[in-house]
């Protein structure tokens, strides 16, 4: 895969269809994957890589990217496409200066997953099948994919691409991965229950904003969390409601917007799994108001900036079963 | 810590200049009474209250917030408290998801012809939100006195 994706890569930079390409590289270690920006055949020769461990989300650099000349080629993943055309829709994005490459992905790990699986020394890592195989500097391990994926990927919502200029590889299908079942396992608990468990997990956040920056739905140019007169910026955590404030602000911020691509869980370096609080918000917009997925199409009307005459009150709320 | 009876709630009470906020003018000047412990911002439109607000004035030590407008259909805007009704179901249902008592918020429609409406929606409200107690769980203790 990343043979072929070099190669076309370099063959659209020759004839002159893009000037630069958005891909990976690894960082210090293999495992630490970042995005970057590459110019000619040779640095891409150097640097570029696709792993399994090219978890990110590229589409939200395309903001920045689009506003400089020329073409810029990227790689999506089904995820990443319907943030690509989330950011469309928001007209963040300018369509002409993108040319897209949708590559398949059967779902990604992370150093963190493997090293808590007990390996050490990885130095890279291989698929096969239903395998991965992690290169290590004490030989090569196999680990079953399922035991080695990524929160986000075991419940993979889509691999179909939904926006692309040519793709490589095939395309998959949506999926029904039954993501919404960890949120109703909390919302079948008692309130206390769930107070418990959310303070249990908020009460971790350093307030990094990490969660905030990589999130392709969170970009505004002025954010509220950089507001000194809004409470709550920039603090460290206090073991308050000041870090349940922050959560519910970041994800009402991006309801109805957000894709569930999970990038705010995979970044968190406290492992707070904030995508529930996102999900719980999906799963409401698609019980409440019909079923809504960002992204899934380009210019259609958020559920937050929508709404009908017969919408349900918010009393709902305090009548709906198993709450 | 005095007995609960005389636990006396901090109520904020958001209510749209042109429904709920001459609502509560009409409950007045009809002399009926409900709970001095409502405090009332008023603001121009139900659609105008932000998430936010509802949770700094919890952050900042009320015990409950309602919210107050005109009835779906009568916005003076339109379409004004059809998005607020929206984003108020979302919210409340993330507040229940979070184990925060559900019924420390509430919506209310109130036209300017129902002072009493509005008067038996605040006393009821008090009601609820004084047998719920103290706020502890959205507190900021740094927030209190």
């Amino acid at each position: 895969m990343q043979g072929m994706m070099l190669n076309r890569a370099k063959e659209l930079l020759g004839n002159g269809t893009v000037n630069r390409v958005l891909g990976w590289q690894a960082g210090e270690f293999v495992y630490d994957i970042t995005p970057a920006i590459f110019e000619s055949a040779e640095e891409l020769d150097a640097n570029f890589v696709y792993n399994a461990f090219c978890g990110n989300n590229l589409s939200k650099y395309l903001i920045k990217e689009t506003l400089k000349d020329g073409k810029v080629l990227v790689f999506l993943k089904p995820c990443d496409t319907y943030s690509f055309n989330q950011l469309l829709t928001e007209h963040r994005i300018d369509r002409e200066k993108v040319y897209v490459i949708g590559i398949p992905c059967d779902g990604k790990t992370s150093g963190e997953v493997l090293k808590s699986k007990g390996m050490t020394g990885i130095t890279g890592i291989r698929e096969e099948g239903e395998e991965f195989v992690v290169e290590t500097i004490y030989g090569d391990e196999k680990i079953a994919k399922a035991d080695a994926l990524e929160e986000r990927c075991l419940t993979c919502k889509s691999k179909k691409h939904v926006a692309y200029d040519e793709l490589i590889g095939e395309d998959g299908e949506v999926l029904d991965s039954h993501r919404f079942d960890m949120v109703a396992q909390l919302e079948a608990m008692t309130p206390d229950e769930r107070f418990a468990f959310w303070r249990s997990q908020l009460s971790k956040c350093i307030r990094c904003n990490a969660c905030r920056n990589v999130c392709p739905a969170c970009s505004c140019e002025k954010c509220v969390f950089d507001n000194p007169n809004s409470g709550i910026s920039q603090k460290a955590a206090a073991d308050s409601f000041e870090e349940n404030m922050f959560h519910i602000i970041r994800a009402f911020h991006v309801a109805g917007r957000c894709t569930d691509c999970g990038e705010c869980s995979r970044v968190c370096p406290q492992n707070i799994p904030l995508h529930l609080l996102n999900r719980k918000f999906i799963k409401d917009i698609n019980e409440l108001y019909g079923d809504y997925q960002a992204g899934a199409e380009v210019g259609t009307r958020a559920p937050l900036t929508n709404f009908t005459k017969g919408d349900v009150e918010p009393s709902i709320v305090y009548h709906r079963e198993g709450k | 810590m005095s007995n609960v009876n005389e636990f006396k709630p901090k109520i904020v009470a958001f209510c749209c200049n042109w429904c709920s906020y001459a609502g509560a003018d009409l409950a007045g000047t009809n002399r009926l009474s409900y709970p001095a412990d409502v405090k009332i911002i008023r603001v121009p439109c139900s659609c105008r209250v932000n998430p936010m607000f509802i949770l700094r004035a919890f952050q900042r030590g009320a015990d409950g917030v309602i919210l107050c407008g005109c009835h779906p259909g009568d916005c003076h805007y339109t379409t004004g408290n059809y998005y607020a009704r929206r984003r108020m179901t979302l919210l409340f249902s993330m507040l229940d998801f979070l184990g925060i008592e559900k019924e420390r918020t509430r919506v209310e429609w109130v036209s300017a012809a129902e002072g009493a409406k509005f008067a038996a929606t605040m006393n009821d409200f008090v009601a609820t939100v004084t047998a719920l107690g103290e706020n502890k769980r959205l507190e900021d203790l740094r927030c209190k006195e």
